[in-house]
């Protein structure tokens, strides 16, 4: 009895999400399918029939399908290795190597097309260093503008969810348990292969459903690196909603999308529930090597060498933004600073950065709050909440343009008159960023073991006290993680553009793509600047993120 | 019990300074003055001078897409004329912001929109967004620019879209720019140019249309047979100006020589190469009917309560004041034809007979060529 009634309360901190979800979410999404959709009351289904039965449209159903699985199984390929190094090792620098493997993730895609145009492009640095070794007359390497690099581009923006979601549980496992496996005669592999991969399976689970979510529903990707032969739902949305205004097939698509989402969501949920396990889990102090054997330096080199390659299409814009005719300058990065044609829309990039950073704030809390909620009760439900988790999941895998005509039609009358307002922002960031807490918490939440719960109960602790005390301090890391990738959806602005906001509130994202609205090599090197203004930015909020780990390491 | 107090501090101090950070531009949005924190960051920011009139100043939302821009001063100086605050929103690229304009249609974000070109025009007007406004100062716009009879879109600028060529490349490979169309489809120009989807792109909607007036619809070699020919000579094909033009255009490390974009964009060349070129570093394509002229205009939107602001705003667009400011701000021609433009305009070149097809025409057809053209160059 007293159970139940404690419970009743905790269960209303449920209706925070639920009302976030519904208002901001199925509220918009609902209102532009009825907009799009309903003709004098009925469903257009001839839209339906237009698009499911027109096998242009199934095939763009299968690509964008069986891309987004390549695409993922990469990024889980390049993430694990170094999921293994940050779990495991403590060596210096290393924070900001970690730092730094999330930074691909914000980058604007025209930005990120640009690196790999100045790295692997017909005159980028790796074709000329080969064409002048081997002496060749054409560019070896081709491969703009074709399906390999939409893969290497999906692969290089999602491996770091692999990393951090993968190694925050990694390091809480008991290595004890792998030595005794060793102790009893397994070898390395049959090591990994039985004991810690059947164990790691949640967040590796967690990791793979929002890298293929993300490729799933990519368009700026797709767009600007592959080009539109190779569209996905996602730009046929786009293409028929925004451009054609052929709003009744863009709904039926959009809907199909959703549906073709929810379903990869629901297996997904099911799947995950199967293969959590409740392990004792440790603080990442007791975990880490901290005895170096010869073998282990090699392999921290190794790795260290293979994300910086890794992070090379960066590197090459930031070699750009900080030279002029070759030599070592800073002009570019200090035309920033001076208004020099007198725009109106003109801003210091100190006030842009500002306005970023604040906006991601917000978005960071936003999602904590609802994410951590959503999180605490999916972990203690039983079977048949796969439905309400892949539900909660949806936005991840909306159309963005739907959603935001969809709240263009909704925000924009008392009491949600929400038009110009950075709210907008911050709201439609957190749609997408308070998944992310959600996935990282649960692995975590799921293999904690019941007992410490009921031990404090039976201490004589309220919930809310035993949530502080025993779940709080074990969750913390993953908490870390779903912040990180909270601040970073918000750094990064997905398909927020529609929003329509006022000057004073550029981010920037908005402020790199204005300025490469214009020809000219100033426009250029003026977003080479502000990208590289922005990598600093979030490797240092990376960083400072962090910090909140690695202080209370040793607590628990 | 540090461990999870630092938790508890971290979650409620990032809430603070979220709060802190956002709150003090907070409440209403269309009533509120900018954001303190950003003038004062803001070095450039003029501080409004203490206004001489007693009332306070009326608000003034102007609506367009992102390549909008305009010289700070010069809005001031109708704010100040008018005892107004203009507050410029970008919502997305012209179709999107259209699109956004006829979704809250009657209950509109903004006073005015602009940015509503003749290959969208017949869209705005079918969806009844703009209420009429026949400026005085129309009178001094060539015929040939007004474009809207009706008068609910009045014209402040235009551009033509063709094709540029990296002269450097052409130099390099012993090639003279192409004169023609069809030149295009041999084997001297394979894999060698880089447009834009019409469905996605202003810019290669314009083309694609340049191609239907040079060509014909119905032709024995028509637009589509030649569009046919360019997909076998390996023509790229990406979703916007800016991947087309900074990735894949040879002047900015990409392997074509030929891009879509505009005939002022050599001219932009000059302006942006901070003195680095007394020359465009490109050229323009200046086919006979291959070019397609682009008019912009902005409109009134209904249910805008500042009517004869808004008005008074279209005049200030039209005059010379703005009219001249145009060119160095969005590299596009003055629609006035006393407005005077600037030196290094001289590099961008007018086309004499551009594309001739209509705005009705072009809405009839639209999505027809768009869908044609899918069909023919991308499955």
């Amino acid at each position: 009895m007293k159970g139940l009634r404690q419970s009743s309360p905790g269960r209303l901190l449920l209706l925070v999400p639920l009302g976030y979800l519904a208002v901001f979410f199925l509220y918009p999404l609902a209102s532009i399918l009825n907009r799009s959709l309903v003709v004098d009351g009925w469903i257009d289904l001839g839209a339906f029939r237009a698009i499911l039965g027109d096998s242009y449209y199934l095939g763009r159903i299968w690509f964008t399908t069986w891309q987004a699985m390549v695409s993922t199984a990469l990024a889980v390929a390049l993430g694990l290795p170094a999921a293994y190094l940050f779990a495991r090792y403590e060596f210096p620098g290393k924070s900001v190597l970690k730092a730094l493997t999330t930074v691909p993730f914000v980058m604007p895609t025209i930005v990120v097309a640009m690196g790999f145009v100045a790295l692997l492009g017909p005159a980028g640095i790796v074709n000329n260093l080969l064409t002048a070794v081997f002496g060749l007359d054409d560019p070896p390497v081709r491969v703009m503008n074709t399906l390999a690099i939409i893969f290497m581009a999906h692969a290089f923006y999602n491996y770091s969810i692999v990393v951090r979601m993968v190694s925050s549980l990694w390091a809480s496992l008991d290595p004890r348990v792998e030595e005794t496996a060793a102790v009893l005669g397994a070898g390395r592999w049959r090591r990994f292969y039985h004991v810690t991969l059947p164990l790691l399976l949640p967040a590796i689970a967690s990791a793979t459903l929002l890298a293929f979510m993300f490729s799933f529903t990519s368009f700026g990707v797709v767009l600007v690196l592959g080009g539109p032969q190779f569209a996905t739902l996602e730009v046929e949305i786009y293409e028929l909603s925004a451009k054609l205004f052929r709003l009744p097939l863009a709904g039926a698509l959009a809907v199909v999308q959703l549906a073709f989402t929810y379903l990869f969501l629901l297996l997904y949920a099911r799947l995950q529930q199967r293969t959590a396990v409740s392990v004792e889990l440790r603080p990442r102090a007791m975990t880490a090597r901290h005895r170096l054997r010869v073998r282990d330096r090699v392999f921290i080199g190794a790795m260290v060498v293979y994300l910086l390659l890794l992070l090379s299409p960066l590197a090459a814009l930031l070699v750009r933004a900080l030279t002029v005719d070759g030599g070592f300058s800073h002009a570019h990065v200090a035309n920033l600073f001076s208004n020099e044609h007198g725009s109106y829309f003109y801003q210091s990039p100190i006030a842009i950065a500002w306005n970023s950073v604040r906006f991601a704030l917000a978005t960071v809390a936003v999602s904590l709050a609802v994410g951590t909620i959503v999180a605490y009760f999916l972990a203690r439900s039983r079977r048949g909440a796969s439905a309400l988790d892949a539900l909660l999941m949806l936005p991840l895998g909306v159309s963005a343009v739907t959603l935001g005509f969809g709240f263009i039609i909704t925000m924009n009358r008392p009491p949600i008159d929400l038009r110009g307002s950075w709210l907008i922002l911050v709201i439609a960031h957190s749609l997408v960023a308070y998944p992310f807490v959600v996935r990282s918490l649960l692995p975590v939440m799921r293999a904690m073991n019941p007992n410490l719960r009921e031990v404090a109960a039976m201490l004589g602790a309220s919930p809310t006290m035993a949530f502080l005390r025993v779940d709080l301090p074990i969750i913390a890391p993953a908490l870390v993680v779903g912040a990180t990738f909270a601040f970073a959806v918000s750094m990064g602005e997905f398909g927020a553009s529609l929003l329509l906001v006022r000057p004073e509130f550029t981010t920037m994202p908005v402020a790199i793509f204005r300025y490469l609205g214009l020809p000219g090599e100033a426009n250029l090197s003026s977003a080479l600047a502000m990208s590289s203004l922005l990598m600093v930015v979030v490797a240092a909020g990376f960083v400072l993120i962090e910090r909140f780990r690695y202080r209370g390491a040793g607590a628990f | 019990m540090s461990k999870f107090l630092q938790v508890v501090v971290a979650v409620s101090a990032l809430l603070t300074v979220a709060a802190v950070a956002c709150g003090g531009d907070e409440a209403e949005p269309t009533t509120v003055p900018p954001a303190p924190t950003s003038a004062a960051a803001d070095p450039t920011a003029t501080t409004p001078a203490p206004s001489p009139t007693p009332s306070e100043p009326r608000e003034l939302i102007v609506m367009t897409h992102d390549s909008f821009d305009v010289s700070e001063e010069v809005i001031r100086e109708f704010e100040q004329a008018n005892n107004a605050k203009v507050v410029i929103q970008k919502g997305g690229d012209a179709g999107e912001v259209l699109v956004r304009a006829i979704l809250e249609k009657g209950n509109p974000s903004a006073d005015l929109l602009y940015g509503v070109d003749n290959t969208y025009l017949s869209r705005a007007l079918a969806e009844g967004i703009f209420v009429v406004y026949e400026s005085p100062l129309l009178a001094n716009l060539p015929s040939h620019l007004l474009f809207d009879q009706t008068f609910h879109v009045t014209p402040i600028d235009f551009a033509y879209v063709n094709l540029n060529y990296d002269k450097a490349y052409l130099a390099e490979n012993g090639l003279e720019p192409p004169t023609t169309l069809e030149e295009l489809t041999g084997p001297k120009w394979k894999g060698r140019l880089v447009v834009q989807h019409p469905g996605t792109s202003s810019p290669g909607l314009a083309f694609l249309i340049a191609t239907v007036s040079y060509f014909g619809e119905d032709d024995d070699y028509d637009y589509l047979d030649f569009w046919a020919d360019l997909r076998a000579n390996n023509v790229l094909v990406k979703d916007g100006w800016n991947g087309a033009y900074y990735t894949d255009f040879s002047h900015y490390g990409g392997d074509r020589p030929l891009v879509v974009s505009y005939a002022t964009s050599p001219a932009a060349e000059v302006y942006f190469s901070e003195g680095k070129y007394a020359e465009p570093p490109t050229g323009n394509v200046l086919v006979d009917k291959a070019t397609f002229l682009q008019v912009e205009g902005v409109g009134i939107l209904v249910g805008s309560k500042n009517v004869d602001l808004a008005r008074r705003f279209i005049d200030f667009m039209l005059d010379t004041r703005f009219q001249e400011d145009i060119p160095s701000k969005m590299f596009v021609y003055p629609a006035n034809s006393q407005a005077k433009t600037p030196d290094f305009f001289r590099f961008a070149e007018v086309p004499t007979t551009p594309a001739d097809i209509g705005p009705a025409m072009i809405d009839a057809k639209r999505n027809e060529w768009i869908d044609a053209w899918i069909r023919t160059v991308l499955r």
